[in-house]
């Protein structure tokens, strides 16, 4: 069973210029552990190679239990210019949601 | 121009706490939740946050065309919704509808009233956020999002906005009009504008700043802290959507923040919307800048006191920095596009085929563009990566290309066109657009180079 940041957190996508933001929060506790520690900005970054320059930098709320991802370059020289169906990115949200994460509760393959 | 200046103990303050709500998150929202508002909502505040960044420089066009033009399109229809209850309970409006042409849209606003039989509704304008002829003159600013001089888009510049503060909203706010207009001021700074006049802070007092701009910021989508933007379902799910509830704030002359929504109205409102629209649109949560203050998130929370209601509480604030950011507006050439679909057996691959053959068409008679996109709806038009992506029953080719030349833009929806009766079998749903690009990017101007400043429309 493969985790995605999907199963343990929700997120908001915004845009300034070049830049998107990206909330990931998580709904519980042991959610925003394992948040923390995979949801990395190199794992990050390495969803958005495709589509972004980066960098990636990565904030953290501990008291809502969130991060806040700021990927450099993400949106096609901004919501003027871009020539995506997506001006702002706002879809972003749901590819940093879909990425897989390593499961700490799962027992593991060689068990 | 600063704000009435009061003294910290509130001895200005007109009352304890004040209710101000969000009437819309854009331009073309949604208008019956304002009035709602208004009706059940208990609010003396009705905001409308209707300007994106680059809606000035296109309705500075417009007024290029008619000068009696140039504000917010949707004007008129939401200010006769909303404009004879909040007369009749004294809710005061302030909105930034005026964009390019506040003093025209204040004009416009007093003749709608009279036409709905109301007198004179006196409007209180603020101006001075057009900076176009002071960044004319400096040649030299730094454009922030590509680090060139100004001066390389000057030739094409259509408008420059400063973005005001909550000082200047305060100001008009002083004047007793009940209705305030504004062009550019940054968003939280609309909401701001009210707590500052009502509460009697000092503009210098940042504690209290820290907690009406974290409110401010919350509010200015309006729909998207109440469940809009929100629902998943199966996962998020949103009580009555097609009847969301907008926000208001209520806030305490000592900066007790609580959000809340009208009793009965579709959404919800808690810890996990709050959330997300905290962190909406915003970088270092240490370091969120407006005009006001420079905002600090990071040990911000969310308390649930009762159905919808919500504190927020933990928000704090520097010392405002030495400029205004400047939104400038200039033209940048043509972005063309074309879209047609293909279904059922091998759907991926004749739209694939397709695109192929419009990029061989467009380079055939000799177009060249700066970018040429190819995306397949249903694939890869919004996260990439199509070779990783499952083929789906129905795609939709788009391309899409920028290009100073109009004709070559143009170019790009006619050869999608021509896939009818010469590309790929079964192409259907044809669809083209040209549109010439405002590009927006911003340069900071110094405090002094900016002069915010109060006009009146009413009856002489």
């Amino acid at each position: 069973m493969t985790l995605r940041v999907y199963d343990i957190a929700h997120g908001r996508a915004g845009d300034k210029g070049n830049t998107a933001n990206i909330s990931a929060i998580a709904y519980d506790a042991a959610g925003w552990e394992t948040l923390r520690r995979h949801l990395t900005p190199e794992r990050v970054m390495a969803a958005f190679a495709h589509l972004a320059g980066g960098p990636v930098r990565r904030y953290e709320l501990a008291r809502l239990h969130a991060l806040n991802f700021v990927i450099e370059n993400a949106l096609g020289g901004g919501v003027t210019t871009t020539l995506s169906q997506d001006f702002h990115g706002k879809s972003l949200s749901s590819l940093l949601l879909a990425i897989e994460l390593p499961d700490d509760k799962a027992p593991s393959a060689e068990g | 121009m600063t704000a009435p200046r009061q003294n910290a103990q509130g001895r200005n303050a007109r009352r304890e706490s004040v209710r101000v709500g969000a009437g819309a998150g854009y331009a073309g929202d949604r208008w019956e939740p304002a009035l709602e508002l208004v009706e059940k909502g208990g609010i003396d505040y009705l905001v409308f946050e209707c300007l994106a960044e680059r809606t000035i420089a296109r309705e500075a066009l417009t007024r290029l065309h008619n000068p009696e033009l140039g504000y917010n399109p949707g004007l008129v229809e939401r200010m006769r919704a909303v404009l004879p209850e909040c007369l009749r309970r004294g809710v005061r409006i302030v909105t930034n509808m005026g964009a390019a042409n506040p003093l025209a849209a204040a004009r416009r606003i007093r003749r709608e009233a009279a036409d709905l039989g109301i007198n004179d509704v006196p409007c209180a304008v603020v101006l001075g956020d057009d900076v176009a002829d002071t960044v004319r003159k400096h040649p030299e600013l730094t454009l922030l999002e590509t680090g060139d001089p100004l001066e390389t888009i000057l030739g094409r510049m259509e408008a420059a906005n400063a973005y005001l503060g909550a000082d200047a909203v305060a100001a008009a706010l002083a004047t007793g009009a009940p209705v305030v207009v504004t062009g550019r001021v940054a968003d939280p700074s609309l909401f701001v504008g009210p707590m500052l006049y009502e509460l009697g802070w000092d503009y210098d007092d940042y504690a209290a700043l820290a907690c009406g701009t974290v409110a401010g910021h919350l509010l200015e989508c309006a729909g998207q802290v109440t469940g809009g933007y929100f629902a998943d379902p199966g996962k998020k799910e949103v009580p009555d959507p097609h009847r969301l509830g907008f926000p208001f704030a209520e806030v305490t002359r000592g900066g007790a923040v609580v959000l809340g929504k009208p009793d009965g109205s579709g959404g919800r409102i808690d810890r996990m919307t709050c959330t997300e629209q905290l962190l909406y649109e915003m970088h270092d949560p240490a370091a969120y800048i407006t005009p006001d203050c420079v905002l600090d998130v990071t040990d911000v929370d969310f308390v649930a006191e009762g159905k919808d209601r919500v504190r927020v509480t933990g928000a704090r604030a520097r010392e405002r920095t030495a400029s205004y950011k400047v939104s400038v507006g200039y033209r940048d050439g043509y972005i063309g596009e074309g879209q047609m679909s293909y279904g059922g057996p091998n759907a991926a691959a004749r739209a694939r085929l397709a695109g192929e053959i419009v990029t061989e068409r467009l380079k055939l008679r000799g177009f060249a563009y700066a970018e040429l996109r190819v995306d397949y709806i249903g694939m890869s038009s919004l996260h990439g990566a199509a070779e990783r992506r499952h083929e789906p029953y129905e795609v939709r080719l788009r391309v899409a290309a920028r290009t100073p030349d109009k004709r070559a833009a143009e170019a790009v929806g006619g050869e999608v066109e021509t896939l009818y009766t010469n590309g790929p079998a079964g192409g259907a749903g044809d669809f083209k657009a040209v549109r010439e690009i405002l590009a927006v990017q911003s340069v900071l101007l110094p405090r002094a180079l900016v002069t915010p400043s109060v006009a009146m429309e009413a009856a002489s």
